[in-house]
């Protein structure tokens, strides 16, 4: 687990060194687009960690199974998997989420099958894709994306 | 230019809105669930001991994925990208379009704009397809969060089966909807 934290921390500080050698004045602004999405992402962070917190003492992981754990199964994942295609939430955001689902019982798939349509499908950002690549390209990309992560989350549920 | 920096303000404007509405909701959760521990002070020390430990870990890396994606949003522009993208051929396609897609430089509303020129430039459907999922669900440092929070097992499974079957999809809508294109590709 810690590994991942250092390495995150080592390759920002070997960009930002990097950077700086290359081009002080774009890494200024850098980092101040950096800040202003900290900023942004901030809330929502916070957000999940609370709604994380209240759901691991409230909700008890026997209900968590129910609906996306082990006994849940096609429903549960289809089901999931709509609700991750719907949201337009950071996957930054949905990985505390995921994490915690599968600490109270959640199944592998289901969780793969959400944090998948989650950033391959959106229906929010739908109108502005069949702008820019045309109706057909958009519905095709986002039907098989949808399919498509629904299969990579059934096969990690086998295999994992 | 002129009127992409105009397009930018007014981003900027409505977004400052949205992230002072975002902290909002933020308060309002938070108070919400003060007030649930209040009733329920026995769920209490689960509740912020859990939410504490995600917390620190959250903190330990958020203010490194954004420096880095920071970083690529300013130094990497959009013309290099359609640049190297539009020419590229053959089994450096897909392969080039996943590494462009995965750098970190920015929310997927930047990518469709780009897949457009990439497309007038006369870039593959195939590559334009992989190139526009690989920015949407393979970005460098968000597989690194991952990494922390769901382990390596499930990280590297799931960005394995992502890159064959998005590659597959590109292939796949190309022969779908678009083969006159590719014919034309092909004669050329």
């Amino acid at each position: 687990m810690k590994s991942a934290v250092i390495l995150i921390n080592a390759l920002a500080v070997v960009f930002l060194v990097f950077a700086f050698f290359k081009d002080r004045e774009k890494t200024r602004r850098s980092i101040i687009v950096a800040a202003r999405s900290f900023l942004r992402i901030l809330p929502l962070v916070l957000m999940i960690i609370v709604i994380v917190g209240l759901f691991s003492s409230f909700i008890p992981p026997s209900e968590i199974m129910k609906f996306i754990g082990a006994q849940a199964g096609w429903s549960g994942i289809l089901a999931i998997a709509a609700l991750g295609a719907v949201l337009h939430i950071p996957a930054l955001v949905s990985y505390p989420l995921a994490a915690a689902l599968l600490q109270s019982g959640a199944t592998i798939a289901p969780v793969a099958a959400f944090i998948t349509t989650l950033t391959m499908v959106g229906i929010i950002t739908l109108p502005l894709e069949i702008k820019e690549l045309g109706i057909k390209l958009t519905i095709l990309r986002n039907s098989l994306s949808f399919i498509l992560a629904v299969t990579i989350a059934l096969i990690m549920g086998m295999i994992l | 230019m002129n009127i992409q920096n105009m397009e930018k303000t007014r981003k900027q404007n409505s977004s400052s809105i949205k992230i002072f509405r975002d902290y909002l909701i933020f308060g309002a959760a938070l108070a919400a669930g003060g007030v649930l521990l209040l009733i329920f002070p026995d769920k209490k020390e689960a509740a912020v001991t859990t939410a504490w430990s995600y917390m620190r870990e959250m903190m330990a890396v958020l203010p490194a994925v954004m420096i880095i994606m920071g970083l690529f949003s300013v130094f990497i522009s959009k013309e290099q990208v359609v640049k190297y993208l539009g020419k590229a051929s053959g089994v450096k396609g897909p392969l080039l379009a996943i590494f462009f897609g995965a750098l970190p430089t920015g929310p997927l509303y930047i990518a469709f704009p780009l897949a457009s020129a990439l497309i007038k430039k006369g870039a593959r459907i195939s590559n334009v397809v992989v190139f526009i999922s690989a920015w949407a669900c393979i970005k460098i440092p968000q597989e690194l969060v991952e990494l922390q929070f769901l382990g390596f097992k499930f990280m590297g499974t799931r960005l394995l089966l992502t890159i064959f079957f998005v590659i597959l999809m590109g292939l796949l809508i190309e022969q779908l909807a678009f083969q006159k294109k590719q014919k034309h590709v092909h004669t050329r």
